[in-house]
């Protein structure tokens, strides 16, 4: 091999009803060895039911070095959140 | 762990360097490391903490590879299938663990045929304790005790190291590795309540693996010139003479319980200290293992390059059918 095969991304969801969750990263020559790669490597204790496997040059990712403005405008807006609301004694529940 | 491949990295090497330069931005991963932030993959951080980590994650990753080899060696000679099995699913651990690291390492940017290169050359280096022979079964048991108990010393602090990828795999690493030493002392167990030759053997082991064990936690502490910058950067969460002291401090009991003495003639319990006092290591025997002089350094490369090579044309008939695959769908 002169050079190292592509690496994908692994997602696994640890059982029904939970979405996939980024557990590691695989090397593959195609998508169908990476599944089975991703499975010896991250499945190895019944750890999933199910596995993605994504090309790692296709994720997009937002920049680190500007994460304070990608995100700073989220911190003002504290009204997004019930406990911004005094309700009177007599609300019991909402 | 996310990652980026080495044909995207290539591109930012040279601003990486220019960059190491500039005092504020320094100081502010400085900073952040003090506050125990993560520092991820594409996060600005000095040259000398990206090649600190690779070398520490890389050296880390060989070993869990090399690791396999003297264990190898049992598997067909495995007492019962139960062992058989167990020694089996040791060995895959070891291998998985192994591939977690290399990709740690391969998010700061180098890549997996560097390193695979690196150790197959003998340029890198791993663990002095795999450069040891297994010379019984017992072995089988004293290394799962022993040598990873050892390791688990060493990685359960690195679950809080700041480089996020390498953490993420360290505790993925310490869940999987807990197994690996309870089966070694479940061996043991076993051995010293079977014939007194059994007993001996376990004993032998013992006599065998307890210096090298030891030695696995590094020089010691004024011996170790890069610890305080690895403490600050939190690469290291602890010093070595911390660590083996520790792991003393939770083996000896472990070894009364099986009846086996430890071959230390200074140890005792200094009620004062509330540790275990022991002996002198012999350093000069760690540092002629690490230059290579072990008894088996040169077994163990050429196994993992045997091996490498003999498994040249799976990787060719894989990448041959990908290239068969994909002209296929282009023709369709």
């Amino acid at each position: 091999m002169s050079r190292d095969w592509p690496l994908w991304e692994v997602f696994v969801r640890p059982r029904g009803g939970l979405e996939h969750r980024h557990v590691g990263s695989v090397h593959a020559p195609d998508a169908e060895m990476a599944v089975r790669h991703a499975r010896d490597t991250y499945t190895r204790r019944m750890e999933g039911v199910s596995l993605w496997v994504v090309r790692s040059n296709d994720i997009t990712a937002s920049d680190p070095d500007r994460s304070a403005e990608m995100f700073e405008p989220a911190e003002s807006k504290i009204y997004r959140h019930p406990t911004f609301y005094d309700l009177p004694d007599a609300v019991k529940h909402m | 762990m996310y990652t980026t491949e080495m044909d995207k990295k290539a591109a930012d090497a040279g601003l990486a360097q220019n960059d190491a330069e500039d005092p504020a931005k320094v100081a502010r991963f400085e900073e952040r490391v003090a506050a125990d932030e993560f520092i991820e993959p594409n996060d600005w951080m000095p040259e000398a903490y990206r090649k600190t980590l690779v070398r520490q994650i890389s050296q880390h990753a060989h070993s869990e590879i090399v690791g396999m080899l003297p264990e190898g060696n049992w598997l067909t000679r495995a007492p019962s299938l139960a062992r058989k099995a167990i020694l089996l699913a040791k060995i895959q651990d070891e291998a998985g663990h192994g591939l977690y690291l290399y990709c740690a390492a391969e998010t700061l940017g180098t890549s997996r045929q560097e390193m695979i290169e690196a150790l197959h050359s003998g340029k890198a280096k791993y663990s002095t304790i795999f450069n040891y022979p297994t010379l019984t079964w017992a072995d089988i048991g004293a290394i799962g005790w022993l040598v990873d108990g050892a390791a688990i010393m060493n990685q359960v602090p690195l679950q809080r190291t700041s480089y996020g990828p390498y953490a993420r795999a360290m505790v993925r690493i310490c869940k999987e590795e807990s197994f690996h030493q309870r089966q070694g002392f479940d061996l043991l167990l076993q051995l010293v309540n079977g014939t007194p030759e059994q007993k001996a053997m376990a004993q032998d082991a013992l006599g065998r693996w307890w210096w090298p064990s030891l030695m696995m936690f590094g020089p010691p502490d004024d011996q170790s010139p890069n610890t305080a910058r690895s403490m600050r950067w939190r690469i290291k969460r602890e010093t070595n003479d911390e660590l083996r002291q520790r792991f003393v401090d939770a083996t000896v009991p472990q070894a009364e319980l099986l009846g086996l003495k430890v071959p230390d003639p200074d140890l005792t319990w200094n009620e004062e200290r509330g540790h275990y006092d022991f002996g002198e290591i012999d350093w000069a025997e760690f540092y002629a293992v690490v230059r290579g002089d072990g008894p088996l350094a040169k077994e163990r490369l050429k196994a993992r390059r045997d091996a490498w090579d003999q498994g040249a044309w799976v990787r060719e008939a894989a990448d041959a059918y990908e290239a068969k695959q994909a002209q296929r769908s282009l023709a369709a």
